[in-house]
């Protein structure tokens, strides 16, 4: 096949796949280094869904308010609800703060406090005195527009750093040596239609998460989790796949996200009987408990009839009693998104919300290095040579089974940072690197081709929606063994008609036709390892929440779930360790309790 | 000889027709650019027939439900979905936007939909971008300092004096404007457009920057500032609400002080 395909081929030290913010804090990072490194994204940099980010990112930086690191750290494992690897959060709390001062170096244009300073909001779940204080003021804002701010100062700081982009290139598939290794990746580029194979001393998958498995979700068309679709395909594992985040404020009917800034700034959620029902689920931290919590909480009141509206099927979001002044500086954004797609003027009525597909805690499993890692013979910490992962398309894991707002743009400068770091200490710049093998890349356009020609009876637009369709229903907030494993059954038939997918565009150029297929291929895979964790997973921690396994079970579940892909479309288990544990001193390791709010 | 008419290659023909489906009775008719890059045929305007009982209310919903259920090969850029990302901008009912915030409601008649102008046509509805890109970073859009930070604290800037970047950080780079202007399609190789000046000014007006004249210098110049001649395109397409061209003001009120 790869004979009908000319091939360019491309040598660098590193090639980043995804320029959202960690891939882009990786790359120019690399740069700075001296490694030669390419990245390559099928959106331009700014397009990258970091830049819908809304709230903040999340540092101790004591600019309104006595804080804490430490506390950050506590708040962090208890939000993940033991489920993180308490090394991997030490790390990244103790680096918020240099992380959060280096971007305001770099330019982000931050909201500001009278004195001067970085201004920053409370969030769900960051408390003071390790969880006996009032709410933290710990998330670092630029308006309701933070993602964005930080996504453009990261691009625009690879311009100067001169890094090299490969812009409209989607990636296929990763390159791997006979011994193990990954040593490249196979592009294609959409604006001439060429193919090209990076030769790489390091991957490093920067693609983000796979919202778009879901009918309903606050991410962009483009979040289909590409990079990680690649590491199932070439016969590595992803982790924790079952732990799906659902923001609780996502616009009804539409999906586009509000930010849990707005509980922050003082907003507050009301069901059909004007309660605010918060109240009775976390009587502390109220409307700023953890997403989870307050996912099911409204999840609750709906399933209960106390839904607003005529089919009782979503919750009031309230910021009218906030001063215009608060809304015009801080709310700007939500402010013409509830406009746009509610028809809503913020200042006079209600947002109708509904808990929404937000976040995937799950991806690829790294060390706190960004080091890839996979269990092997009963060790579970072998690093897969020349792989490593940053972002929401890794699993660190600092998010564990529920991340907490702000704690994901913080993930991505911080694990950005340190992948770049590590590749300079173990990557010699310019070293010469073995040959591919002859068929390198071979697999990937077999794919290639043959979606290209299919010719079958569905469409994948038709399949896709299906897909969708099925994990709203049977992979949701609240989950059963039953409701599951119905999900399992459709989703197998899915994967039985991806042998009979139609596409009508044949070109090279800009086919997205093919784009959406190549998409929908990415997605059906995350999706199955998703739904099949969820099945196997037989507890309710964090963002999985079991029906018929209501309570946390420490003894057997207190591990990542690793799930490979087998060829037929069923998954492969295995597990590892909590690491219940720190790297220093200076803090200790939180034993697990119950988690309430 | 003058050749007053437009080659016959690039001549925009009636294209293929597409009914709605029986029984559809909130009919709306979508008129769609259309060029494969990979035959040898003109551009053609494709006319679709969309049922808006069973559409989303945005432009983009319904360039997706065509793509979807009429013509997988329909073509264009999106992402967000939501007005922050800036890929789905385009000429909608003749002017430049960003169709996922575009109600569809809002346009009288038959809806139009062509690429940006005056930009080269990869496929369909999506431009190429490149030279717009590369005068984004020919302004050079980083913080530039002589003295160096704390070493351990943000730089101070007052509220006030991060006001003044309001109104010019939150620009998408959708282009929308830079491809509105009647100065632009004409000098676009020499004049750096709105969309670019934008930007520069909003380094120019940040209290942490220190290299405001040699940003002003690097911009006076008569076609990459001066071929701004307020006609203010920019400020009536920006579907961000922005005001491109009182930046460009600005700039011009910049170089004529410090004289």
């Amino acid at each position: 096949m790869s004979k009908a395909y000319k091939v360019i081929d491309h040598t660098y030290d590193v090639v980043v796949v995804g320029a959202g913010g960690a891939g882009l804090r990786a790359t120019f990072g690399l740069a700075l280094k001296g490694l030669k490194t390419a990245c390559i994204s099928k959106v331009f940099p700014t397009r990258s869904h970091t830049v819908a980010a809304q709230g903040g990112i999340s540092a101790a930086l004591s600019n309104m308010g006595k804080d804490d690191w430490r506390w950050h750290f506590y708040d962090t494992v208890k939000g993940a609800d033991w489920l993180g690897d308490q090394d991997a959060i030490e790390y990244m709390c103790r680096e918020a703060m240099p992380s959060v001062i280096e971007l305001e170096h770099y330019g982000v244009p931050f909201s500001r406090t009278e004195s001067g300073h970085i201004y920053q909001r409370p969030f769900g779940g960051m408390t003071t005195e390790y969880g006996e204080g009032p709410p933290a003021h710990r998330t670092c804002a630029a308006a309701d527009r933070t993602g964005h701010a930080i996504l453009h100062t990261l691009y625009q700081q690879s311009l100067k750093n001169q890094a090299e982009f490969f812009i409209e290139y989607f990636a296929l598939d990763l390159i791997k040596d006979v011994d193990g290794k990954i040593s490249g990746v196979m592009a294609w580029n959409l604006d001439d239609g060429t193919i090209h194979r990076f030769k790489a001393q390091m991957v490093i998958i920067a693609t983000g998460g796979y919202g778009r498995c879901y009918f309903s979700c606050t991410g962009a068309h483009t979040q289909t989790g590409d990079g990680s679709a690649m590491v199932l395909r070439a016969g590595l594992p992803l982790q924790d796949m079952e732990f799906i985040q659902f923001h609780p404020t996502g616009i009804y009917g539409a999906g586009a996200l509000i930010t849990e800034g707005v509980r922050g700034e003082g907003g507050y959620l009301t069901n059909s009987e004007g309660e605010r029902f918060m109240e009775r689920y976390a009587p502390h931290a109220k409307d700023l408990a953890s997403r989870d919590v307050v996912s099911r909480s409204m999840t609750i009141e709906m399933n209960e009839g106390r839904g607003c509206g005529e089919s009782k099927d979503f919750i009031h979001l309230h910021i009218e009693h906030l001063e215009p002044d608060v809304i015009a500086q801080r709310l700007p954004g939500i402010s013409e998104t509830a406009k746009i797609f509610a028809g809503v003027d913020v200042s006079r009525e209600p947002i109708p919300v509904l808990p929404t597909v937000h976040y995937n805690m799950g991806g690829v499993p790294t060390n706190y290095l960004g080091e890839a890692v996979q269990p092997v013979n009963g060790d579970t910490d072998v690093i897969i040579p020349g792989l490593m992962a940053v972002g929401e398309a890794a699993c660190v894991s600092v998010h564990g089974a529920n991340r907490l707002g702000s704690n994901s743009l913080l993930d991505l400068v911080v694990f950005g940072r340190a992948a770049a770091d590590r590749c300079a200490e173990i990557l010699v710049p310019g070293a010469k690197q073995q040959d591919l093998p002859g068929d390198a890349g071979d697999s990937a356009l077999d794919w290639l081709d043959s979606r290209r020609h299919a010719r079958g009876s569905y469409s994948t637009a038709e399949l896709r929606g299906e897909m969708q369709r099925t994990m709203q229903a049977h992979c949701a907030v609240f989950r059963t063994e039953e409701l599951m494993a119905e999900g399992v059954n459709k989703m197998a038939d899915i994967w039985s008609k991806m042998d009979d997918l139609k596409i009508s565009d044949s070109g090279m150029i800009w086919n997205s036709d093919l784009v959406e297929t190549l998409e929908f291929d990415n997605l059906m895979a995350q999706a199955l390892v998703s739904i099949h964790g969820a099945l196997e997973r037989k507890e309710s921690r964090g963002g999985h929440a079991r029906e018929d396994f209501p309570d946390r079970d420490d003894t057997n579940w207190m591990k990542h779930t690793v799930a490979w892909l087998n060829e037929d479309g069923t998954s492969r288990f295995d597990f590892r360790p909590v690491h219940n544990y720190t790297l220093s001193d200076d803090v200790d390791a939180v034993p697990p309790k119950a988690r309430t709010y | 000889m003058v050749e007053f008419s437009l080659p016959s290659h690039s001549k925009v023909k009636e294209g293929k027709k597409y009914k709605a489906p029986e029984g559809a009775d909130n009919i709306k008719r979508f008129q769609i650019y259309r060029w494969d890059p990979d035959d040898q045929d003109n551009p053609r305007v494709d006319t679709f027939e969309v049922d808006l009982e069973d559409c989303g209310p945005m432009v983009l919903d319904a360039l997706i439900k065509i793509k979807n259920e009429i013509d997988p090969s329909l073509t264009f850029r999106r992402s967000c979905r939501e007005g922050v990302c800036g890929s789905c901008a385009m000429n909608v009912d003749g002017t430049n936007t960003l169709s996922c915030i575009k109600d569809i409601g809002e346009i009288g008649g038959d809806v139009k939909v062509y690429p940006l102008p005056h930009m080269p046509v990869i496929k369909d509805l999506v431009p190429d971008l490149k030279q717009a890109y590369a005068q984004y970073a020919s302004i050079e859009p980083w913080l530039k300092t002589k003295t160096p930070p704390p070493p351990d604290r943000e730089r101070l800037q007052s509220p006030e004096e991060r006001e003044k970047l309001d109104g010019l950080w939150e620009c998408v780079l959708c282009f929308c404007c830079s491809t509105s202007c009647p100065s632009y399609w004409w000098n676009g190789d020499r004049y750096l457009g709105p969309a670019a000046l934008l930007q520069a000014y909003r380094w120019i007006a940040d209290s942490r920057d220190e290299e405001t004249g040699e940003r002003l210098d690097g911009l006076e110049d008569p076609f990459r500032l001066y071929r701004c001649h307020t006609i203010m395109n920019c400020a009536k397409t920006c579907p961000k609400h922005l005001n491109p061209a009182r930046a460009i003001g600005e700039i011009k009120k910049a170089i004529v002080q410090r004289k």
